[in-house]
C-alpha cells in the first residue's frame, strides 16, 4: 500500500491553521520585487489539517528502511550503526548553538575539538596533516587530487593522467575527470588485485597519481601495496588512498605506512556519523609533509595554547568549503573515536573482518565466489550459478527485501558478473548474521524449486517490482495536478 | 554487410569503402541489460583508435565507448536518443552507434569473430 502525495490529499474545504494578524505594517510585494518576477497566481500548496500532516509523514517514515530497523548489508559503502552517544555530544549547547561568524576567541573549545580530531585521524591513518573541510568522500577525492595537481605544477611538471583500477569506486574516475585529468584504467589480475605488469605499462612521466582503495572493492587486501607504491613513486607520481574501506584496517595498519601520500576518509562511513539521507557527510583529506603547503586554507594552528585559523598560506589550493566544514559531523566522529579508544577501534575492525568472513563461509556453496578468501570487511559473491534458472542478482536482492532485509550492493564491482557485494560491519550479532544467511539460503533454494515465485517478489512491501527501465528512459520528475488548468 | 571486427572492450566495427560503422556487441548488450541512455558525440569529432567517444548506460552500469578505429565521426545514430532499446534489440543493425570516416585503414589490434568468441567464452552470438 502506498501513501498518496500531500498534494493529492489536499482539499479546498480543509482550512489550515489560521494565524492572527501580526499587527505589523505590511509591504506590498509589487513595491519591492520587479514586476517580471512577481507571481500571478498563488502557489498551489496542499491544504491539510495538522493531524493529517502528522499522519502523512509518520506513515511515510514507517515505510522507510534504515539501520535503526534492521540489518543493512550494503557492500563498499560502510553503513555502520550510529551510536546515540554521538547525538548527545553533538546536541550539547556549546556545540549546537555556535554561530559560524563568531569571533575566533569565543569558539576556542570548538577549535580544540577540531584540533584533537585532526591529530586523532592523522594518527589512525599515518599522515602529517589533515583538512576537515570537505563535505563528503568525493569532495575529499577532488580536494586531494587538486593538491596533487598543485604539487606537480609547482615543480613545473605537466602530468595529465590519473590511473584507477577497473574495480574502483565510480567516484575515483569521476573526481579525476572533474579535476581535468585523463583517466587511465589499470586491470585487476586473476586474484582480484592490481596487476603489477599492467600498472607498470600504464605508468609514465604523464602520471599524476594512482588512486587505490585498500582493501579494494572486492574486499581483498592489496598484498603487493609496497611494490605498487614503489612503482608509482619511481615515475614521480603520487599514491592516493580512497578511505571508503578503512573500516577493515583501523588500528591494524596505516595507509601512510603503506606509502600513500594523500588519504581521504569518510567520517559518515568509518567514524559512525549519519550516512545518506541522514547526512550531511564529511570527507577529511590528509597529506604527507611534502604536500602540506597545498592544503586548503585556513589551516588550524596552535600557538601558546591558543587555537587560530591560519589564512597566510600562499600555496594553498584555497578554501573548498564555507566556514568549518560540517562541524556537527566532526563532533560525532571525535565522540566515537574517544568512546572507542585505540583498543576499541582495532576491535571494531577485527570484528568487521570476522563478521564478513563468517558470512562468506556460511554462504559458500549457495553462491559462487570468484576470488579466494579470506576476505577483509566485505566480500563479493556471484549469483551466476542461478542464471540457468533465469534468476539473477537482482532477484536475490528483491527476495531479501521480501524477507525483511535491506538488499546488498548488486552489479558492482563491474568486473564480477552478477555481483552480490556484502559488508556486514562489526555491530551485527551472530544471530542477525545467521538470520541473513537463512534468508539467502531460502532464496537460493526457491531459485531451484520455484523461480517464478521468486521473480514475483517482493509481494509484502508497499510496492512490488518497480519498472526501473521505464523510470530511467522516461523519468517523471514533477507532479502535476490532474488536468486542472 | 562487410565482415565485422571486434575490440576487447566489446565494440564492433564494419567497414565499407572509407566509412566504418561502429556499435557494441550482442555480448555487451546482454551483459549490460536494458540500455536506458547513450551519450554520443556530434558529427565532426576526430577520434584515435582506443579513444572514448561516448557513454552507454543501462539499469546496471555505465561504461565508456571506445572507438575501434581512427578518423572523423561523420554520422551519429540519432534514433537512439528516443529509442536506446534498439541497442538491445538489434546491436549489429538498427542499434549501430556512429559512422567514422577512416583516416587510415583498420588497425591490426582488432579481433576477428573467432577470437572475439574465444574472449567471451563462446557467448558472442
Amino acid at each position: 500500500m502506498t501513501e498518496p502525495l500531500s498534494f493529492e490529499k489536499s482539499r479546498e474545504s480543509l482550512p489550515g491553521p489560521r494565524l492572527p494578524a501580526a499587527g505589523l505594517p505590511g509591504v506590498d510585494p509589487a513595491q519591492v520585487i520587479p514586476r517580471a518576477r512577481l507571481r500571478r497566481n498563488r502557489p498551489h500548496l496542499p491544504r491539510l489539517s495538522e493531524p493529517e500532516v502528522m499522519r502523512h509523514f509518520t506513515r511515510l517514515a514507517a515505510m522507510n528502511y534504515s539501520i535503526s530497523k534492521n540489518f543493512y548489508p550494503l557492500g563498499s559503502c560502510t553503513m555502520k550503526y550510529n551510536p546515540v552517544t554521538n547525538e548527545v555530544a553533538a546536541s550539547l549547547p556549546g556545540f549546537a548553538y555556535l554561530h559560524p561568524y563568531q569571533p575566533e576567541e569565543t569558539v576556542q573549545g570548538a577549535l580544540e575539538l577540531m584540533w584533537d580530531l585532526e591529530r586523532a585521524l592523522c594518527e589512525i591513518v599515518g599522515v602529517d596533516r589533515m583538512c576537515l573541510q570537505p563535505a563528503a568522500g568525493a569532495h575529499g577525492e577532488w580536494t586531494g587530487l587538486r593538491m596533487i595537481q598543485a604539487f606537480h605544477e609547482d615543480r613545473g611538471e605537466d602530468r595529465s593522467e590519473v590511473i584507477v583500477p577497473d574495480s574502483a569506486h565510480g567516484t575515483n574516475p569521476a573526481s579525476a575527470a572533474l579535476c581535468g585529468f585523463k583517466v587511465v584504467e589499470v586491470r585487476s589480475d586473476a586474484g582480484g588485485r592490481v596487476s603489477l605488469p599492467d600498472l607498470e605499462s600504464k605508468l609514465s612521466p604523464r602520471t599524476a597519481a594512482l588512486m587505490l582503495t585498500n582493501p579494494n572493492t572486492l574486499g581483498l587486501f592489496e598484498k603487493e601495496i609496497l611494490e605498487v607504491a614503489d612503482l608509482v613513486h619511481s615515475v614521480g607520481a603520487k599514491l592516493y588512498y580512497d578511505g571508503a574501506n578503512l573500516n577493515a584496517l583501523m588500528g591494524i595498519c596505516r595507509p601512510g605506512d603503506m606509502g600513500f601520500d594523500v588519504v581521504h576518509l569518510n567520517l559518515h562511513k568509518t567514524f559512525t556519523t549519519p550516512h545518506g539521507g541522514g547526512g550531511p557527510g564529511a570527507g577529511p583529506v590528509g597529506v604527507m609533509k611534502d604536500l602540506e603547503q597545498f592544503l586548503p586554507r585556513p589551516t588550524l594552528e596552535r600557538e601558546n595554547g591558543h587555537f587560530k585559523l591560519d589564512f597566510e598560506r600562499p600555496r594553498s589550493i584555497g578554501r573548498v568549503r564555507s566556514f568549518y566544514g560540517n562541524f556537527g559531523m566532526l563532533v560525532r566522529a571525535l565522540t566515537y573515536i574517544l568512546a572507542m579508544g585505540a583498543d576499541g577501534l582495532s576491535q571494531a575492525s577485527e570484528d568487521a573482518v570476522l563478521s564478513a568472513n563468517y558470512l562468506r563461509t556460511r554462504l559458500e556453496g549457495a553462491l559462487e565466489f570468484p576470488h579466494d578468501g579470506p576476505c577483509k570487511h566485505e566480500f563479493v559473491a556471484s549469483a551466476r550459478n542461478l542464471t540457468a534458472q533465469g534468476i539473477h542478482a537482482t532477484d536475490l536482492a528483491k527476495g531479501l527485501l521480501e524477507r525483511g532485509f535491506y538488499a546488498p550492493t548488486i552489479y558492482f564491482p563491474l568486473i564480477v558478473p552478477e555481483a552480490v557485494m556484502v559488508e556486514p560491519t562489526e555491530t551485527e550479532s551472530k544471530a542477525t548474521l545467521d538470520a541473513f544467511t537463512e534468508a539467502v539460503l531460502e532464496i537460493v533454494q526457491l531459485a531451484q524449486t520455484d523461480p517464478e515465485r521468486l521473480q514475483a517478489e517482493p509481494t509484502s512491501l508497499p510496492v512490488g517490482r518497480l519498472d526501473e527501465v521505464a523510470a530511467a528512459r522516461h523519468p517523471v520528475l514533477r507532479w502535476r495536478p490532474p488536468a486542472q488548468d | 554487410m562487410a565482415e565485422r571486427r571486434y575490440t576487447e572492450s566489446h565494440e564492433w566495427v564494419s567497414v565499407e569503402g572509407k566509412v566504418a560503422t561502429v556499435g557494441v556487441t550482442d555480448f555487451a548488450q546482454s551483459q549490460l541489460g536494458d540500455v536506458v541512455f547513450l551519450e554520443l558525440p556530434r558529427a565532426g569529432l576526430q577520434v584515435q583508435a582506443g579513444d572514448a567517444f561516448g557513454v552507454i548506460e543501462s539499469v546496471k552500469a555505465a561504461s565508456d565507448l571506445y572507438s575501434p578505429v581512427a578518423g572523423k565521426v561523420v554520422e551519429v545514430n540519432d534514433r537512439l536518443t528516443q529509442q536506446p532499446e534498439l541497442v538491445n534489440k538489434d546491436p549489429y543493425g538498427e542499434g549501430w552507434l556512429v559512422k567514422v570516416e577512416l583516416s587510415n585503414g583498420v588497425g591490426d589490434g582488432l579481433l576477428d569473430e573467432a577470437a572475439y568468441k574465444k574472449l567471451t567464452g563462446g557467448r558472442a552470438e
